[in-house]
């Protein structure tokens, strides 16, 4: 049978379903349209009535199985229940996360199945062709691809979620799964502080970097991001200072993120910064300097000291949602 | 214990503002090349565990043609001891399919002289960015892969206890060797080349592989052999310039960037 369809791989994280698997389902759900072929999906650690929901967000046929060996990621073993979803349904085309777990599981697919593999794909063309971002950004890679099957991640965010339909019609069933031992073995997780927001799924982030000037001008960040609803973002300079942990570092060497809106505050706006977040949708700079290529590329900007402008920023929102302000 | 460690390290722009040729290809003529700076990364955690470990080697293992010897002395400059260059029109010019297909042939190669206890690689490199070749080179191999290590907690001949940044949290991650790694930023701080290393880098002579070294077809690796290739490149288009906000008092300013937030419902 030759390879047909759009397969998406829904990945749990920490046994809830991610939003990232709706942008999927909803990129996965415009190319079967196309196509006029199915959109399956498989569910590696799920339930039936995850299975059902993705059925009710555009799935036409989903597999599932919630074998206890796939309950954390596991890329080993993902990678036998993805292949044994493969098997049966026969796709052209597999559709990923843009996660760590994503594109783990993305490497050892395209090698099972000798496949062309493309990675944080943020476009796709009707002629097959995808776009990804390449040179940190600075240029767009056109890929073509050859082999009869094609696995690709996706970027966060890059893509509108499908929106749930309830009682959409489409069929669920359970994987057979019998897999053979792995030789990895998550043996404990330990998660980011509570209430913190992950930068890749974020709608809003407020990022700051060497005009912060200390991990106390982080704080004046941090209370904008809390008064936003936003993830905390930083530049590299902010990093390497030791002002604020690795995992939240945008550009090149950390994150690449695609919110609604990214606040940049004292990031000039280096081509490696720019290369992780110059994909949002609109940006507000803050920064004294008004020529730095961050305030040159900005949707809104505001010359100004951040000391001074985010602690009144961050009033006059309090202000507007009718929350008293302290004195 | 002694433990052997292959570190794969590409040759790349030191520049990311590249130019295109009309037909959307990045123009090579005059553009410097060095070792991918998070290639730099690993080859510290080769060098950082190979110090703790008497006994140890570490290989840079690099692909591309036969100028790229330069980023093989650069790894031993930074501390390794030896380098292999998989070289030849048939290897090069692949995608990631086909590249980690070539490199997992010369690690295999390189097993059966000697075991191979861990592979390690940067997160991705700067040029293409797809940050797959590590764990392709794991599936290759058939060996577990794990990806954005933040740390190599222990390490022995049997197995190793990794921290694996994960986008809500740390996951401790055990893996029996041999098993290909790929670093992460935080894992380390590389040293900068010391005059010893220096020295040897200069005296190095590195082991040169090609296609039929390592038992492959023409039609397994290079162009080839790939599932993908980039047909072109193109700029993506510059923003312009947007709303300026001054003039008015800082508390002025704020009201109006708030303001403007809210009418384009942004917040």
């Amino acid at each position: 049978m030759n390879p047909q369809g759009i397969l998406v791989v829904a990945l749990n994280q920490r046994g809830q379903a991610s939003p990232a698997t709706w942008e999927l389902l909803g990129a996965g759900r415009a190319l079967a349209d196309a196509a006029k072929q199915p959109l399956f999906a498989v569910l590696p650690g799920g339930t039936a009535e995850q299975a059902r929901e993705l059925v009710e967000r555009g799935a036409d046929r989903v597999l599932w199985t919630a074998h206890p060996s796939l309950k954390e990621f596991n890329d080993e073993m993902h990678t036998q229940a993805v292949c044994a979803a493969a098997q049966q349904l026969s796709p052209a085309r597999i559709l990923l996360p843009g996660s760590v777990a994503g594109r783990s599981l993305a490497c050892r697919l395209a090698v099972k199945l000798q496949a062309g593999l493309a990675t944080d794909v943020s476009e796709f063309s009707p002629s097959g062709m995808v776009k990804r971002g390449a040179f940190g950004g600075n240029l767009t890679a056109e890929v073509e691809f050859k082999s009869p099957i094609q696995v690709m991640t996706v970027q966060a965010m890059a893509f509108p979620p499908a929106a749930r339909q309830a009682g959409r019609a489409g069929e669920a069933a359970e994987l057979a799964f019998a897999p053979a031992a792995a030789r990895t073995e998550v043996i404990s997780f330990s998660a980011e502080e509570a209430g913190e927001i992950d930068l890749g799924g974020a709608e809003r982030i407020v990022s700051g970097g060497r005009g912060v000037g200390g991990p106390d001008g982080f704080k004046a960040v941090r209370d904008l991001a809390h008064a936003l609803g936003a993830a905390v973002g930083a530049s590299r300079a902010a990093v390497d200072s030791g002002w604020i942990p690795y995992r939240h570092q945008v550009g090149l060497t950390g994150r690449t993120v695609r919110p609604k809106l990214y606040v940049a505050c004292g990031i000039s706006g280096q081509i490696q910064h720019l290369a992780g977040m110059s994909n949002a949708a609109n940006i507000v700079a803050i920064n004294t300097d008004p020529e730095c290529p961050m305030m040159q590329q900005a949707t809104i900007s505001v010359a100004a000291d951040i000391f001074e402008f985010i602690p009144l920023v961050v009033a006059e929102i309090k202000k507007r949602k009718g929350v008293p302000v302290a004195a | 214990m002694a433990l052997n460690i292959v570190v794969c390290v590409k040759n790349t722009p030191s520049s990311l503002s590249v130019e295109l040729d009309p037909s959307g290809q990045p123009k090579t003529a005059g553009v410097l090349y060095a070792i991918n700076p998070f290639d730099e990364y690993a080859v510290e955690e080769a060098v950082r565990i190979k110090e703790k470990n008497a006994g140890s080697t570490v290989t840079a293992l690099a692909l591309g043609p036969d100028a790229d010897q330069t980023v093989l002395r650069e790894a031993v400059s930074r501390g390794c001891d030896a380098g292999v260059l998989v070289t030849g029109t048939e290897v090069t010019g692949g995608d990631t399919l086909a590249t980690s297909r070539v490199l997992a042939a010369a690690i295999r190669k390189l097993a059966a002289a000697q075991p191979v206890h861990l592979v390690l690689f940067g997160k991705s490199t700067n040029d293409s960015g797809a940050g797959s070749v590590g764990g392709q080179v794991a599936a290759w191999l058939d060996w577990p892969g794990v990806l954005s290590v933040k740390k190599i907690e222990s390490i022995d001949e049997q197995a190793a206890l990794l921290w694996r940044m994960m986008e809500d949290g740390i996951d401790k991650v055990k893996v029996g060797l041999p098993a290909a790694v790929c670093t992460v930023k935080e894992i380390n701080e590389p040293r900068i080349p010391s005059l010893k290393g220096k020295m040897a880098a200069k005296k190095a002579v590195f082991t040169k592989w090609t296609a039929s070294d390592l038992g492959l077809k023409p039609e397994d690796a290079g162009a080839p052999g790939s599932g993908a290739r980039v047909a072109r490149y193109t700029a993506p288009a510059k923003r312009g310039t947007g709303l300026r906000i001054a003039g008015g008092s800082a508390a002025q300013n704020a009201a109006q960037l708030v303001d403007t937030l809210i009418e384009r419902k942004l917040i």
